[in-house]
């Protein structure tokens, strides 16, 4: 399969939502929701501030995110060696290695070993990976059926509906919602069930507990895992993850293949960058590491699944495979003022936000509209580059991206915007690459909020209008108040 | 071709593999200027505070105080306790709440609680970490009922998470618990307990 094998690459790689439209598109439905629009607003408020204060505890916090990137990147320049060291060391602890090159062929895999144990049910703890192959889906197809277990993604389940943020899917919803979803959905609900919040956890956790000390089979993601021991290392808040992990007979884990760290060293750095970025707590309630099998304690038998799914392709590009560094933490999301307006499910992948806009399209190729316009999904205002712990300079990517959506992507409108609002910037990626160099030189000269106030010398001319180095097709800002706010027709 | 062979392929044309001692080399190399531990006085203090923070019940206690006060907590808790072997047998000496060692499996739902030691402790984050040795018992005695009680010794409490680390034993299973189980699913609001103990206590014996 080439890596530009367009729609085809899609398919096998990671589903685009059904009927997915552009984001513009998209955009402009969720913002047109003023339910959609308070929920999120709520909920990144509430994070942004006590992150910013879990964050400000740590006075070596900038040590802290520089070895974070140096670690990651040191895994991508060697990225051979570490996992066959993984795989050597997890075969030695008394556990299974499989390799797949998509996610068809991932879910084949884990198919085949939930049927070989006989079983038709299993318990998933939250998972990116899982979410981005399809896997629920794909054993629906075999006759299998995944149980979500983190309170967020039971309640996505059960109302049939789409995750919308890494950390909580269900950010969309506010706590009546989700009231309304559980009397509606779940067979055991309690009469009389209020939306505080400690009784729909309580109705969650009656409501899988019977599951969680039946399940045979139990499947996960992996956060991080330990190259020179062959550690996987998973981190949650509710006990599912643990239950998940530690109860059934057969685990079976997919990661990534980027989610390596050399050696158990370097934990040290991550179990404090990681928990204090996504739930802005000193320390998330759990975390699991397990290393092959152990006997008498948990699964007999454990499986991991090596993911390449579009990242080999991802680390071929100099520019874009910093996206690889990402720990799924989520707080570009919680920062982003796009995201903040418009959602996750704008962004047609489970990766939302800034990092899913320059996740998304690497992984799947920009052969879709969806894919060749979130690179577009952004301000360029760079809140999500200050807030990424392992600073992943998003805002770069992005731009680098929008060169090569012009140069493969579909001719759609959104090109034909682009082209019309940034004019000869966008159309040759030589002066693509200048402006993206501008763009990272911009953030040198950021102020406090992100925003760039003025550049020096030539570029001066380009901050005397804007305060963001390269022009969007048509900023969030000016279509905001262009359609009041997405309660007018377009007019486009 | 192998899927391992095309995927290892992939990466081999992009990024080709070096020699290990390179690797290592590079490896070290990387820069750590981070502290190893944010606080040096008062670590105890600190711990305690901590996992409070959590609103996790914690009391410091002298040594010899410890089956008392243990005895006391489960007979809050009416109902049997597991425990597991290789729990010091003076830290149960005073319970007169009915104890089960080594409960089976298929018994842990039906338990009020478990009481267990702990491997480490981790005062800047409140964490406590269990590698399921002698006295802990395997992962889902602390894990299925709704109560854990944890006894830390003075000494296993270290200041920050890199000195922690380095002193796990990664070839074991091990479980940080940083407070009881909690959700920040709803309006990204942190609720206390969902699917592990929804009660976490913790006795710091000194």
């Amino acid at each position: 399969m080439s890596p530009t094998a367009g729609t085809d690459r899609v398919a096998e790689t990671m589903p685009t939502y059904v009927g997915m439209p552009s984001f513009p598109d998209a955009a402009r439905e969720a913002v047109a929701d003023a339910r959609l629009r308070g929920n999120l607003a709520h909920a990144t408020t509430t994070i942004r501030g006590r992150r910013a204060a879990a964050v400000a505890e740590l006075d070596d916090w900038e040590a802290l995110r520089a070895a974070g990137k140096q670690i990651k990147d040191h895994v991508l320049a060697n990225l051979g060696h570490y996992l066959r060291l993984l795989e050597e060391n997890v075969t030695a602890a008394g556990g299974t290695v499989h390799w797949a090159r998509d996610a068809a062929e991932a879910n084949r895999i884990v198919a085949g070993l939930v049927k070989a144990t006989g079983e038709t049910e299993v318990v998933k703890v939250k998972s990116m990976a899982t979410q981005e192959i399809g896997l629920n889906e794909a054993l629906a197809e075999e006759g299998i059926a995944a149980y979500e277990t983190d309170l967020a993604e039971l309640i996505v389940q059960l109302g049939d509906d789409r995750p919308s943020h890494i950390l909580v899917p269900a950010i969309h919803r506010n706590r009546s919602d989700i009231r309304d979803i559980f009397l509606r959905a779940m067979d055991d609900a309690p009469e009389g069930l209020t939306d505080s919040p400690a009784e729909l956890a309580e109705a969650a956790r009656r409501h899988l507990r019977a599951k969680f000390l039946s399940a045979k089979v139990g499947v996960s993601g992996v956060n991080f895992a330990v190259a020179d021991t062959g550690t996987l290392v998973v981190l949650e808040s509710e006990g599912n993850g643990r239950m998940c992990l530690t109860l059934p007979e057969t685990l079976i884990s997919v990661m990534g293949v980027e989610k390596l760290v050399p050696s158990w060293r370097d934990l040290e750095v991550f179990l404090q960058l990681l928990p204090r970025s996504s739930t802005a707590e000193r320390m998330n309630p759990y975390t699991s590491t397990w290393t092959g099998t152990h006997p008498g304690d948990g699964p007999r038998d454990f499986h991991l699944v090596l993911l390449d799914n579009g990242r080999t392709a991802t680390l071929a590009d100099d520019v874009g495979r910093q996206a690889l560094r990402c720990i799924r933490c989520s707080a570009c999301l919680n920062v982003c003022p796009v995201y903040q307006r418009a959602g996750g499910h704008a962004y047609g992948s489970p990766y939302p936000g800034p990092i899913g806009a320059i996740l998304s399209p690497q992984i799947r190729g920009i052969g879709s509209d969806v894919d060749a316009s979130l690179p577009y999904a952004s301000s360029l205002c760079g809140a999500c580059f200050e807030a990424c712990p392992v600073a992943i300079d998003i805002p770069e990517v992005l731009v680098h991206l929008r060169a090569r959506a012009v140069e493969q992507g579909p001719r759609h409108p959104l090109e034909r915007a682009a082209m019309g609002a940034a004019g000869w910037t966008l159309r040759s990626p030589t002066r693509l690459a200048l402006a993206q160099r501008a763009a990272s030189m911009g953030r040198r000269f950021a102020g406090r909020r992100g925003r760039i106030r003025r550049l020096p010398g030539p570029l001066s001319a380009w901050t005397e209008t804007r305060d963001a180095p390269v022009p969007p097709p048509e900023s969030f800002r000016a279509w905001w108040a262009r359609t009041n706010g997405g309660t007018e027709g377009d007019g486009r | 071709m192998s899927a391992r062979e095309e995927i290892l392929g992939r990466i081999e044309r992009v990024v080709p593999t070096r020699p290990a001692a390179d690797v290592a080399a590079d490896y070290a190399r990387i820069d750590r200027g981070y502290l190893r531990r944010h606080h040096d006085d008062g670590v105890l203090a600190l711990f305690a505070e901590r996992v409070a923070d959590y609103r996790a019940a914690v009391v410091r206690v002298p040594e010899h105080e410890l089956p008392a006060a243990i005895a006391e907590r489960l007979a809050a808790r009416p109902g049997e306790h597991g425990i597991a072997s290789g729990l010091p047998e003076e830290w149960t000496a005073a319970t007169a709440a009915p104890l089960v060692r080594d409960p089976a499996a298929d018994a842990l739902d039906g338990l009020a609680g478990a009481v267990t030691g702990c491997a480490a402790a981790i005062a800047e984050t409140g964490t406590i970490v269990l590698d399921h040795g002698p006295g802990q018992g395997p992962r889902a005695l602390s894990l299925v009922p709704d109560y854990h009680l944890i006894v830390v010794r003075a000494a296993q409490v270290f200041p920050d998470v890199p000195e922690a680390l380095e002193r796990l034993d990664p070839s074991r299973p091990l479980t940080f618990v940083s407070g009881p189980s909690a959700t920040s699913d709803i309006e990204l609001s942190r609720v206390e307990g969902v699917h592990g103990p929804r009660t976490l206590e913790v006795l710091i014996a000194e």
